[in-house]
């Protein structure tokens, strides 16, 4: 019951990593499933039509069911332990951004048990994903899942950027702030000004699917283009909003065990901030065979290409933080050091791609799959999964098991590029993507086969990592407060985990690295930056449960077309606000006392 | 200091930033607000795109009566200015004056709703409905997320009215009045738009 | 050290990549092999971008491999190395190198951006063709000769062939690999796209935008031919329809396949028109005609049961239009018969 009330961000961080990771592990399922039926050429494991729900399924649940909620378990887990604070600036609404994403996501893959699974890719393009030619509810599940998922997002952006102005402690001015947390600053900005243009996206979609509106039905002066330049709109801010946050933790990983500050912070902030600014003017290179003409085409190349150079710049002053330091290898860092080539080459074919005329011969081939999943996988998840080991003591109590660590990084690491690298070549030799089969003899019969191998071993190496937090579930929480014993920032200062009031006292911050520079000093703990007092707690809370409830009630609703079921569920959601705003929420306090007695999250 | 810190009779001069709760709320709320200038624009440029593609239904120059949408236009404007005096009537601690400047606000907004639903029940009457045409449709969208934005904005006041009764102008009540009001601001400045965009170029273009 | 084994496969794996890019893959299907001056452009700018970005790659990985090697911990050193804050000269040079290598890609870049966007739909000399993409089939129809053909796109070799992209349902993309890059086909609009076919041969065609079940099955094929050859395909396509020799047969399938197919002058025209379909590469874009028993054998088991082999196809199979199997062999042996002389 604690945990379905909780609006603890700690606790929150923990609901995000267990619904992350199942999520990951059905897109994994179905992504095994894909190279299985691409094992041969004109395998028929699974139909053409039951190919397109499985590749549509993939990529929606990987990017919004298991990515993006892993990224926010380790910004709910770190944020406000790296800013000394107590929580975040709005814990309901951060419980509610969780159950949001959490019922969102359920009821999207209820589709496959409604035998009506959206099947028109994650891009969900139209036509083909209208009423005309996606005539059963498949498509439905697609636009009200991501919809409700999608309200939880946002949120969590807004949560977060709010924490970060707000509530940094005494001392930790914005140039102070450990790269993590600018990291999540920017990609919270990312958020808040991406997504709204995904719920217009999906309205307008829904409004035509469900009201018979005509923004894309071509016979009533819509426009199918139109959804493209949405989409993507969005869209390609999604990405940034998926690899910055991977960027913060490279930058806190490889710092830390090379016991060096990061090379060129400045530089890291700037170029950060630049890479976000410059992604919201880039997004019809996902478009350069659309037809928008030789002017549009040019602009969006030249645009795309100068993402490249912050980028680069990030790359050298991770590799010459590594110089001249002292560096260790363990699961962590060595999936932060197997990042760094392994995203230069996603990040390359990216510069390949952003050539308006050369992506005429890559655009919907496996050269792109191949480089989004060198970007995402090789990128992002290489990413969490380092944030995962790094940050377990400080979620978990206990040190992930090394052994079982390694086993996990090089299977995955060597799977991964088995299963994309040929992948380039199959693009560039022909191939389109989202094909359920392929001809023999055109040259594709040993690469795919090589491809699938590749994804069995990923598949392996995950399974080591269920296996690696089972087993460390059952060993005793005796991690210290620093683990790695080279922690720089706040929350290797305190218990792990954490008690539920993070800090007894609020840290005052005199620098950067904020906990080495202390170390170095010769200090064992943080100045206090006021006396021991009364900490003021957030009150727990079932309405967000309730509210998400009324949400997924609601999508089914209008999904059947049961209006009066719909409504109720919204009656639900708004009955919620209601209550939550007549009702004043004045918190809890935890007195001197029971902090010395160590009250735990 | 807490939420219910204060010394009764003596509010700080702007009540709604006294806690950090508070600030916090109003700063979120500004994001808020920032995600919905996106979304407002979205909904603008789809609009844009498609607002020459009527079908078989009227057009843009044959529909609108400037006359009555630009009643509604000064109705929401002198709304948003009473939810002026309504805050400053609130810096000078004068809940009575407040409350009544609320009022009037939700009043003004009722009526700019009231006047929005007559226009549109005209327009099916004139062959324009959602299901017309991708001008329609978009319009409908548009202008209809901005009418359901209102009202429930109409809801919040009388609601944030109502805790005010109830339990009088403190730390915690003042945020809520000040937020609304800043919600209400912003949907009179989208509207400024859509009068701009929708009605007066929709006008021009014929 | 655990890293070294995988950087030594990693390393020549890359720089193998750029030797292989060199004249790989089949010359009818490969983007690598280009056989035609938009698709070598294009392959220019592809060897281009990734030579610069290969040296991008060797340098990270250059610096990678040495800063791990070099720097690795001591098992017990506990010694805290020099915390350097940053260098303002390697930062500029990181910034300004990269910028440079941009802009050597950036213009050849631009100048084909606006080299292959030429417009040659007004142009005398060109053959103009208008493409439209249907669910699962591609429709080719020769707007100067008045002529409409399905699945082989004939051309005369060394002429700029214009097309005219449209969509009849859903987005598709047309794509030659080996002759040039893509464009999408949008419902409600048309794009403009311009290739070269120098060389004689038969090119295979891919659609590359999902647009349903039978995606991957939607291929087709680019013959280019000597302009003599094509100007008799031409007068071969007006000529007067041959029909079935049998009158009864004819009369079949005249009722239960012009309603949608055409050949010559009689006939539909919403599904892929028929005239010489005996004599094209394959039936239904991928089964080809020679092998697995012949255009015969693929255009029975085609009209038994369209949907069995391309799931989606608008076509009815022989449960709904009531062939029998003597009909069927009766139609499939005539259509396999009917080749144009070129």
């Amino acid at each position: 019951m604690d945990w379905l009330t909780t609006v603890d961000h700690k606790k929150i961080g923990i609901l995000y990593f267990i619904a992350g990771f199942f999520f990951f592990l059905i897109g994994g399922l179905e992504a095994i499933i894909i190279r299985i039926q691409l094992l041969k050429p004109m395998n028929d494991v699974v139909a053409g039509d039951t190919f397109n729900e499985l590749i549509t399924m993939h990529g929606t649940t990987m990017i919004f069911l298991a990515a993006m909620p892993l990224l926010f378990a380790l910004m709910n887990a770190v944020i406000p332990l790296q800013i000394g604070a107590r929580d975040v600036a709005f814990p309901f609404l951060n419980s509610l951004g969780f159950w949001t994403f959490f019922f969102g996501g359920v009821l999207l893959n209820l589709s496959w048990f409604a035998g009506a699974v959206p099947d028109a890719g994650w891009t969900s393009y139209v036509p083909l994903a209208g009423s005309i030619y996606s005539s059963g509810h498949g498509v439905d599940y697609y636009v009200l899942g991501l919809q409700i998922a999608g309200i939880g997002t946002l949120l969590g952006g807004i949560n977060f950027m709010a924490t970060i102005i707000n509530m940094r402690a005494p001392g930790l001015t914005f140039m102070r702030l450990p790269m993590f947390t600018w990291a999540i600053f920017i990609t919270s900005a990312l958020i808040v000004f991406a997504f709204p243009a995904l719920t217009v996206g999906l309205v307008a979609l829904m409004f035509d699917r469900l009201f018979n509106a005509n923004f894309f039905d071509v016979a009533n002066g819509g426009n199918g283009v139109l959804w493209e330049h949405i989409f993507w709109v969005f869209g390609h801010p999604e990405v940034y909003i998926l690899i910055v946050p991977a960027f913060g933790i490279i930058s806190e990983v490889v710092s830390t065990f090379s016991r060096k500050r990061l090379f060129g912070y400045s530089s890291m902030v700037f170029a950060t901030v630049l890479i976000a600014f410059l992604g919201f003017m880039v997004w019809a290179h996902h478009m350069f065979t659309t037809g928008l003409g030789p002017v549009a085409n040019g602009l969006f190349s030249i645009a795309t290409m100068l993402i490249a150079v912050p980028t680069g710049v990030k790359i050298f002053n991770w590799l010459f933080t590594l110089w001249g330091g002292s560096i260790r290898f363990n699961t962590a860092s060595l999936f932060a050091i197997g990042f760094i080539p392994t995203f230069v080459m996603g990040g390359v074919t990216g510069v390949m791609l952003a050539s308006a005329p050369a992506d005429y011969q890559y655009h919907d081939t496996y050269f792109v799959v191949a480089h989004f999943h060198y970007v995402i996988v090789g990128g992002l998840i290489l990413g969490i999964f380092s944030g995962l080991h790094y940050w377990w003591p400080k979620m978990f109590g206990r040190l992930l098991n090394e052994t079982l660590g390694q086993i996990t990084f090089w299977t995955f690491f060597i799977g991964f590029h088995l299963t994309f690298f040929v992948q380039h070549f199959l693009g560039l030799l022909g191939m389109p993507r989202r094909v359920y089969t392929y001809l023999g003899g055109q040259g594709y019969d040993d690469m795919n086969f090589i491809s699938t191998i590749g994804a069995i071993l990923m598949g392996i190496g995950t399974i080591a990592f269920l296996i690696n937090v089972f087993v460390t579930w059952a060993k005793p929480r005796n991690a210290s407060n620093d683990p790695w014993e080279d922690g720089r920032s706040l929350e290797w200062t305190i218990p792990s985990p954490p008690p539920e009031y993070n800090f007894k006292q609020t840290p005052l911050v005199r620098g950067y690295d904020a906990w080495w520079k202390e170390k170095m000093e010769g200090k064992t703990a943080m100045t206090p930056a006021e006396p021991v007092g009364s900490i003021h707690m957030p009150s727990p809370s079932i309405l967000p449960f309730i509210m998400s409830v009324g949400l997924f009630i609601a999508g089914f609703g209008f999904m059947y077309d049961q209006l009066i079921v719909a409504g109720v569920g919204l009656a639900i959601t708004l009955g919620c606000m209601v209550v939550r705003s007549l009702i004043d929420d004045h918190g809890f306090h935890i007195e001197p006392e029971e902090q010395d007695k160590g009250v735990q999250a | 200091m807490s939420a219910h810190d204060h010394v009764e009779g003596h509010l700080p001069h702007e009540p709604e930033k006294a806690t950090l709760e508070a600030r916090n709320k109003i700063l979120g709320f500004w994001l808020f607000l920032g995600a919905e200038v996106v979304l407002f624009g979205t909904l603008f440029a789809a609009f844009l795109a498609l607002r020459h593609s009527v079908g078989d239904g009227p057009t843009a120059g044959e529909l609108f009566q400037l006359p009555m949408v630009f009643a509604a236009t000064m109705i929401l404007l002198t709304s948003s200015l009473t939810s002026v005096f309504a805050v400053q009537a609130m810096h000078h601690h004068n809940k009575k004056s407040m409350v009544t400047w609320l009022i009037v606000t939700i009043l003004l907004g009722l009526a700019f709703l009231g006047l929005e639903i007559y226009e549109f029940v005209e327009y099916v009457h004139e062959g324009h409905k959602f299901t017309t045409s991708a001008f329609s449709s978009s319009f409908y969208t548009l202008v209809g997320f901005h009418g359901a934005h209102v009202a429930f904005g109409v809801v919040w006041i009388a609601l944030v009215i109502g805790q005010v009764f109830k339990k009088g102008l403190t730390v915690v009540t003042a945020p809520k009045v000040y937020i609304s009001a800043m919600y209400w601001h912003f949907i009179d400045v989208v509207w400024v738009f859509i009068f701009t965009v929708v009605y007066l170029m929709g006008k021009v273009a014929g | 050290m655990k890293r070294w084994p995988v950087m030594k496969r990693l390393l020549p794996l890359l720089t193998g990549l750029v030797l292989l890019l060199t004249a790989c893959g089949r010359e009818d299907l490969s983007t690598l092999n280009p056989q035609g001056p938009v698709a070598e452009k294009q392959f220019e700018l592809m060897k281009l971008s990734i030579g610069i970005m290969a040296l991008v790659v060797v340098v990270v990985f250059a610096i990678c491999i040495y800063v791990l090697i070099r720097f690795r911990r001591k098992k017990g050193d506990k010694a805290i190395p020099e915390q350097v804050e940053g260098n303002h000269k390697l930062e500029v040079i990181w910034t300004v190198i990269p910028i440079v290598l941009l802009l050597i890609l950036g213009v050849p870049t631009i100048q084909q951006v606006f080299g292959l966007a030429k417009d040659y739909s007004k142009d005398k000399d060109a053959v103009q063709v208008k493409v439209t993409a249907h669910q699962y089939w591609w429709e080719f129809e020769y707007t100067d000769y008045g002529i409409t053909t399905a699945q082989d796109l004939i051309v005369p070799t060394g002429k700029k062939i214009s097309f005219e992209l449209a969509a009849a349902d859903v987005k598709h993309s047309f794509w030659i690999p080996s002759i040039g890059g893509k464009m999408d086909t949008n419902p409600g609009s048309t794009n403009r796209m311009f290739l070269e076919f120098p060389k004689e041969g038969v090119f295979r065609g891919k659609c590359a935008e999902l647009c349903g079940p039978s995606h991957a099955l939607m291929d087709f094929k680019a013959k280019a031919v000597s302009q003599e050859s094509f100007d008799r395909w031409v007068a071969a396509m007006k000529a007067p329809a041959v029909m079935p020799a049998d009158a009864e047969l004819a009369e079949k399938f005249t009722s239960m396949c012009l309603s949608c197919h055409a050949v010559g002058e009689n006939g539909g025209n919403s599904a892929p028109n028929l005239t010489g379909i005996g004599g094209r590469e394959t039936v239904g874009g991928f089964l080809f005609n020679d092998e697995g028993g012949g255009a015969e054998q693929h255009l029975k088991d085609w009209i038994t049961d369209p949907q069995g082999i391309k799931k989606g196809a608008m076509m009815p199979g022989a449960e709904d239009t009531g062939l029998t199997e003597e009909e069927i062999a009766g139609i499939a042996k005539y259509l396999a018969e009917y080749k144009l002389d070129y």
